[in-house]
């Protein structure tokens, strides 16, 4: 097969060199803008209408407190993030787990997944007093809180996933005789991949609410003190700014673990996948 | 993989017509029914001897993937005997196949898409990239090893897709409509690169058209398959000279070849009393 540079025609162009960087600046720069525009409108409005800081503090007051509680916050943010960590990467475990023994026999997936869908649609709200009832620890019960919604959409994003692989492919495998672990590595495992990280987006953030709820309900006891504490704390000192404090440190959290997944999983579908290039 | 080259062939010339005594993969009076009760193959009867080009001719539908899918062990036979000559050793993959679509790992770049046979059999990478790399300059691919799929067109997809059939030295190479969904210009010439690519390597190859000329063209036997249920209802030896080019498509001999064959799918076309009813 000598000559086939003709049929070669659609080697990808050298990318233009000013769009690239326009295409890496605006998803940061114009989010950022907004939040900019937001805070200045916000400040500009609670400096006009001469708000009282206890009902609408301005952004520089809430940028204050959180300077003199930085120690406070710091700790507080440990507790809930850790929280959120440790019961997504129990998610991402038992929700891969199970997604596997799900694809790998229908009689088990077909009696445990309605199942799985009644802890997903329970109000979180409504079975963490139960949970505080039956687990002593109140640590465990934010655990099994944040646990529980961060674990359904991992679950049937890998289940998916692992269904998703093409039958060609398939078909090629045993062609070529591939054992099973072959099989689960180089083509059940890959083409879950961006189903099983879909599903990753939606947890981490699900994960870090299911915390924080969590510490709503085990309540502002004395060894719990997680941002939610803060929360509570500043509504019940009417100290609105440390509301407004441990809100913002929520926010910013959701944000950043929501752009650090998103990261990963552009960075783990470079190139092959068609995700990828929006 | 290690194994020497075969001994060289005959040229292919002196294999058009039967197939010799002693055939790589046949099929004896196959039935293949799927559960829901289509037919899609009865009582099929067909060999492939080494170094033969067979062309597996019929209109869609008609069962020829069915076919393909049985000889390579994807498909049981509902009854009937299907026999493979070819040894099946731990090191050798004796068995080929390039479907409708190229099937290609989308995640795995080309070099790693061609590797994936020897890989499957235990090859390490060290050891298998010579073979890997010859196979996809074969192809005229070898700039493209670190290309992913999606970065390729139509035509060239297709052809890792036979680098990948071919890394192993197959000894029969099953072709499933490979060049269906690409332009006349491409198909044109991936046909003439199958055909160097199967003087040169010596497989036997089972090629599955809905194409006249293409068959024609490529094989030293023409298979006619009727529609549902599907049975070879013809069989017409192509004694045309190798090696083709282009020029061959203008012979007279060719242009009569085709209109045989045309004759022949257009009486595997026609309604066979009651069958489907």
């Amino acid at each position: 097969m000598a000559d086939t540079r003709g049929t070669a025609g659609e080697q990808p162009a050298p990318p233009d060199r000013r769009r690239s960087a326009l295409r890496r600046t605006v998803p940061v720069a114009a989010p950022l803008l907004v939040g900019l525009a937001v805070l200045a409108a916000w400040e500009a409005a609670v400096w006009y209408f001469q708000t009282p800081p206890y009902l609408l503090p301005a952004p520089s007051a809430i940028g204050e407190k959180i300077q003199q509680n930085a120690g406070r916050l710091a700790s507080a943010w440990l507790v809930t993030f850790g929280t959120m960590a440790v019961a997504l990467a129990a998610a991402v475990l038992l929700g891969v787990a199970l997604a596997v023994v799900f694809v790998t026999s229908r009689v088990v997936e077909l009696s445990l997944f309605p199942y799985a869908v009644v802890l997903q649609v329970t109000p979180l709200i409504a079975i963490a007093p139960l949970l505080v009832i039956w687990l002593d620890n109140p640590w465990w019960v934010r655990l099994v809180c944040a646990w529980i919604v961060a674990f359904y959409p991992i679950l049937s994003g890998t289940v998916v996933g692992l269904r998703s692989a093409d039958a060609g492919l398939r078909d090629l495998f045993r062609l070529y005789g591939a054992g099973p672990w072959q099989r689960v590595r180089l083509l059940l495992a890959p083409s879950a991949l961006p189903y099983f990280l879909a599903g990753l987006r939606v947890s981490v953030n699900l994960a870090l609410v299911g915390a924080v709820v969590a510490e709503f309900v085990t309540g502002t006891g004395t060894d719990s003190t997680g941002l939610a504490s803060l929360v509570f704390e500043g509504q019940e000192t009417m100290d609105v700014g440390l509301t407004f404090a441990a809100l913002g440190v929520i926010s910013a959290t959701g944000v950043l673990i929501y752009f650090a997944t998103h990261l990963t999983s552009g960075w783990l579908l470079a190139g092959w996948h068609d995700s990828s290039d929006v | 993989m290690n194994r020497p080259a075969p001994p060289l062939p005959p040229p292919p010339n002196a294999t058009a017509g039967r197939p010799r005594a002693e055939p790589l993969a046949a099929l004896r009076g196959v039935t293949k029914a799927y559960p829901g009760g289509v037919v899609a193959v009865r009582d099929a009867s067909l060999a492939v001897a080494p170094r033969e080009f067979v062309s597996l001719l019929g209109p869609s539908g008609c069962g020829k993937s069915t076919v393909l899918r049985l000889i390579a062990g994807l498909a049981e036979p509902t009854s009937g005997a299907v026999d493979r000559a070819y040894r099946h050793t731990a090191d050798d993959q004796p068995l080929g196949c390039v479907f409708q679509e190229p099937t290609l790992l989308p995640w795995a770049r080309v070099w790693e898409n061609v590797y994936l046979p020897l890989r499957l059999r235990g090859v390490g990478r060290r050891q298998a990239r010579a073979s890997v790399d010859a196979a996809l300059g074969r192809v005229g691919l070898a700039d493209f090893a670190a290309a992913y799929p999606r970065q390729l067109s139509g035509g060239m997809k297709m052809r890792v897709s036979v680098a990948r059939a071919t890394v192993t030295r197959p000894a029969l190479l099953m072709l499933d409509e490979p060049f269906a969904a690409l332009d006349e210009i491409t198909r044109f010439r991936l046909n003439d690169d199958l055909l160097s690519l199967w003087a040169e390597q010596a497989w036997a190859a089972l090629f599955v058209t809905h194409s006249v000329f293409e068959s024609v063209f490529l094989s030293t036997r023409v298979l006619v398959m009727s529609a549902r249920p599907g049975r070879i209802i013809e069989e017409i030896a192509v004694p045309l000279p190798f090696p083709r080019t282009g020029a061959t498509r203008t012979t007279p001999e060719y242009a009569e070849l085709c209109s045989r064959v045309s004759a022949a799918l257009e009486r595997a076309m026609a309604p066979a009393g009651g069958d489907d009813g």
